[in-house]
């Protein structure tokens, strides 16, 4: 089974180089910390996944690259190139040369509409080189104008032309203070749309990667090289081969099987008056959590404490939100390795953060003419402002 | 529309950068007239102008915005300079418009020039995307601090001679006669650090239309604070971090300002930072953070910073920053220019130049005027919410 990456913007493109160099790295690790027999299955499994392969053997990442302005994309495809273990298609990617000027609306109205064509038939092709397709993992930006704008128009037509696959977007949540001024507005503009397209919105704070690099690595000056490394490490440890089910000697086609879904109890949400007198305040509430464990001992692993009820809302049981993953063969060197991915309130106050300050600056209208101009108007605002309020006050509700 | 300049340039060695046969020029000049050069020389060329920008623009891939170089106080750049832009609009409507443009000091010796410099005004409130004032006494300061410190060798460290901000032009004696050359170097790398993002790579890209997307959240209020460091070269290579954070202090002190005003003292509506160099994204973010205190930005955009990071430093020093602010500290300008204005204007003197003018009545004085004076009232609009302390305002309230 096989996932097509698209990479979008210049964050889409940097980080995508990232994740296939960690992929690929990790699938090539000669310490896996298992039979050998076990190594290869494993490493085939990863190249059925990600690569595609080519007369000389080396292998091509499946992926398309979008970008309204050409330097990025050029200086991954020359990375990727110059490593010379893996590379990308020398006619997967698009691009054009203006850019978007961080600007949501022509990202979304002018450039997707433009080269809808052009982009949507890239996809194909690489669609087409797959035995069987998984889903699609689409790598963007929520503060600039391509990856964004143009990254929420693309998951749409996705959705329209390949509503049986699974579409799961890994989004760059934006530092708070500063990358782009307008950053709230194309923020809320993309993750309103993208929750009526999307399957899964998988999220990393450049606020917490850069914690990471500052407090548990100890990088002194830290670049985007070694946000976007981290990131693409966190990402090759949850989608790298798994066991399907314990004790079973595949490895899990479905690598994005997971049941990302919030399906609420048939007969609804209990009402205030149902509430347990018993139930302290939850720290933080759990829709689902998936663990991923590889290396030595995984199954010797003691996980009581992920079942414990008081983590989850308390109309879903343990065993059915709560699912474990584990594989003995090693990642990227590491003895022992954990992932956990986690859908609960934990994104509730970022999110908040930003629909406020998007309030605020939209009530003072600034900037507003800028996305009028290409067609996105007020309503439009208010419409993704309804729509992520809505969604605020549902993940809070969980706690009751 | 006088030859001697154009043929210095032509016979200069910079001779064969310039296409000769995109010169336009006459022989007498505009004399100091605003009217002059936009009505007369404006409908005389009006042909030949649109012919040659066609031609040129029928050589770019994508075209992506436009640069105008003029001065405010003369005849010929103030006028047939802020015809050009409204040739500009009509002609290439969705091309990006950059005026930089030279602003009278309080001693310049053109006694019209608060004419020409209202008038001119009112093409640039309505006609330019984007404006970065400039004043030639900031510059002549500039410069008097440079051969200050050459001088008394107060760095300690040698200085590079061939740095390209003093100019290659040679001694001292000479500058202080003709600073001219050295003053407009000045400018040349304001427009250099402007479009550093755009023509080199790095890990945080800014293209010129991000530029106009993110500084300008209201059409009228487009006047950006531009300031420079560094403006002399250290000879060190490895600058350790204390130096890095002196090149940010210094952007935001008076000192390194191409336009003289008092931004830490007024309201910031945004922020633009384009460093060059070997900066990474935790430098920036620690030296946002270390500033911010000190600096009032408007209620609706307390995080307003738009941030860009350049490879590449310019030649001869390490690293650079370009900081572009949207700030109301321009109205005390504006204001000033006004009143010279007004001066002149009372006594109706030398207006008969003017008037003769085919075109030319008294209501495009009073027309510009009032231009002005809604530019500076809306100034003024903000600057009474600079006291009023940042309120969250009430969000939508939604029934879940």
């Amino acid at each position: 089974m096989s996932i097509v990456t698209v990479q979008l913007g210049q964050c889409g493109n940097q980080i995508g180089f990232e994740v296939f160099d960690a992929l690929f790295s990790d699938s090539h690790c000669p310490q896996g910390l298992c039979s050998k027999r076990e190594n290869e299955a494993y490493q085939a499994s990863c190249k059925e996944r990600f690569f595609s392969e080519e007369e000389n053997g080396v292998p091509i990442a499946r992926a398309v690259l979008v970008d309204m302005e050409p330097k990025v994309i050029n200086q991954t495809l020359s990375k990727a190139a110059h490593s010379g273990r893996w590379k990308y298609g020398q006619h997967s990617c698009f691009c054009q040369k203006q850019g978007s000027g961080n600007n949501w609306a022509y990202g979304y109205s002018v450039h997707g509409p433009r080269h809808e064509e052009s982009i949507m038939n890239l996809i194909q092709k690489e669609v087409e080189k797959c035995d069987s397709l998984n889903g699609f993992f689409i790598i963007m930006s929520m503060a600039g104008g391509t990856g964004s704008g143009l990254g929420a128009f693309v998951t749409q037509n996705l959705q329209d032309q390949y509503s049986n696959s699974l579409k799961m977007n890994q989004i760059i949540w934006p530092y708070g203070t500063g990358e782009v001024i307008v950053q709230n507005y194309n923020s809320i503009l993309t993750l309103s749309h993208l929750y009526r397209s999307s399957d899964a919105l998988l999220i990393h704070e450049n606020d917490a990667v850069h914690k990471i690099c500052a407090k548990l690595m100890n990088i002194k000056q830290i670049s985007f090289r070694d946000i976007n490394q981290v990131l693409a490490h966190q990402l090759g440890s949850v989608f790298q081969p798994t066991y399907s089910g314990e004790g079973s000697f595949h490895y899990r086609r479905n690598p994005l099987g997971i049941d990302w879904q919030v399906r609420p109890p048939l007969s609804g949400l209990p009402t205030l008056g149902k509430m347990s007198l018993n139930k302290e305040f939850h720290f933080n509430t759990s829709i689902a959590n998936l663990v991923i464990l590889r290396g030595k001992d995984v199954h010797s692993a003691e996980l009581g404490a992920f079942k414990d009820p008081a983590l989850y809302t308390s109309w879903l049981e343990p065993v059915h939100a709560f699912s474990v993953w584990k594989t003995q063969r090693a990642f990227s060197k590491y003895e022992k390795s954990a992932a956990l991915v986690s859908n609960s309130q934990f994104l509730v106050k970022p999110l908040d953060m930003i629909v406020g300050k998007a309030w605020n600056m939209f009530a003072s209208k600034a900037y507003i003419h800028q996305y009028t101009k290409f067609g996105i108007e007020e309503e439009d605002f208010l419409d993704s402002f309804t729509l992520l309020e809505q969604v605020i006050a549902s993940y809070c509700n969980l706690g009751f | 529309m006088e030859e001697g300049v154009v043929n210095e340039i032509l016979q200069g060695p910079l001779r064969d950068v310039f296409d000769s046969k995109q010169l336009i020029t006459d022989i007498s000049g505009s004399g100091n007239n605003w009217a002059v050069g936009h009505k007369v020389f404006g409908s005389l060329y009006q042909e030949q102008i649109l012919e040659k920008l066609r031609k040129s623009a029928e050589h770019c891939d994508c075209l992506q915005c436009f640069f105008v170089i003029h001065s405010m106080g003369g005849g010929t750049g103030s006028g047939l300079g802020t015809f050009l832009l409204k040739v500009l609009e009509d002609e290439f409507p969705e091309v990006y418009k950059f005026v930089t443009s030279v602003y009278p000091s309080g001693e310049d010796d053109v006694i019209t020039s608060p004419y020409n410099s209202m008038l001119a005004m009112k093409e640039l409130n309505e006609h330019a995307d984007c404006v970065l004032p400039i004043d030639n006494q900031s510059l002549f300061d500039i410069i008097s601090k440079i051969d200050l410190m050459v001088n008394s060798g107060k760095l300690g460290t040698a200085i590079k001679p061939k740095s390209l901000v003093t100019s290659s032009a040679g001694a001292f004696k000479k500058r202080q006669e003709k600073p001219f050359d050295a003053m407009n170097n000045i400018v040349a790398n304001l427009l250099l650090n402007l479009t550093s993002s755009a023509r080199f790579e790095g890990s945080l890209n800014m293209d010129l239309n991000e530029i106009s997307m993110n500084l300008v959240p209201f059409p009228q209020l487009h006047y950006l604070v531009s300031s420079l460091t560094p403006l002399y070269t250290l000879a060190d290579v490895n600058i350790p971090s204390r130096r890095l954070d002196q090149m940010f202090s210094d952007a935001f002190s008076k000192d390194h300002q191409l336009i003289r005003a008092d931004p830490k003292h007024s309201l910031y509506l945004a922020c633009a930072l384009m460093v060059r160099g070997n900066v990474q994204i935790s430098d920036l973010r620690r030296n946002i953070e270390r500033l911010k205190p000190s600096l009032r930005f408007v209620s609706w955009n307390q995080e307003g910073w738009k941030t860009s990071l350049c490879s590449v430093p310019p030649v001869g020093h390490s690293h650079s920053l370009l900081a572009l602010a949207n700030n109301t500290c321009v109205k005390p300008t504006f204001i000033e220019l006004r009143e010279r204005f007004m001066r002149l204007y009372k006594k109706r003197a030398h207006l008969h130049h003017y008037l003769q003018i085919e075109g030319m009545e008294e209501s495009c004085f009073t027309e510009a005027m009032s231009s002005l004076s809604a530019l500076i009232q809306e100034y003024n609009q903000l600057d009474a919410t600079k006291s009023m302390p940042a309120e969250d305002l009430p969000r939508l309230r939604i029934a879940v």
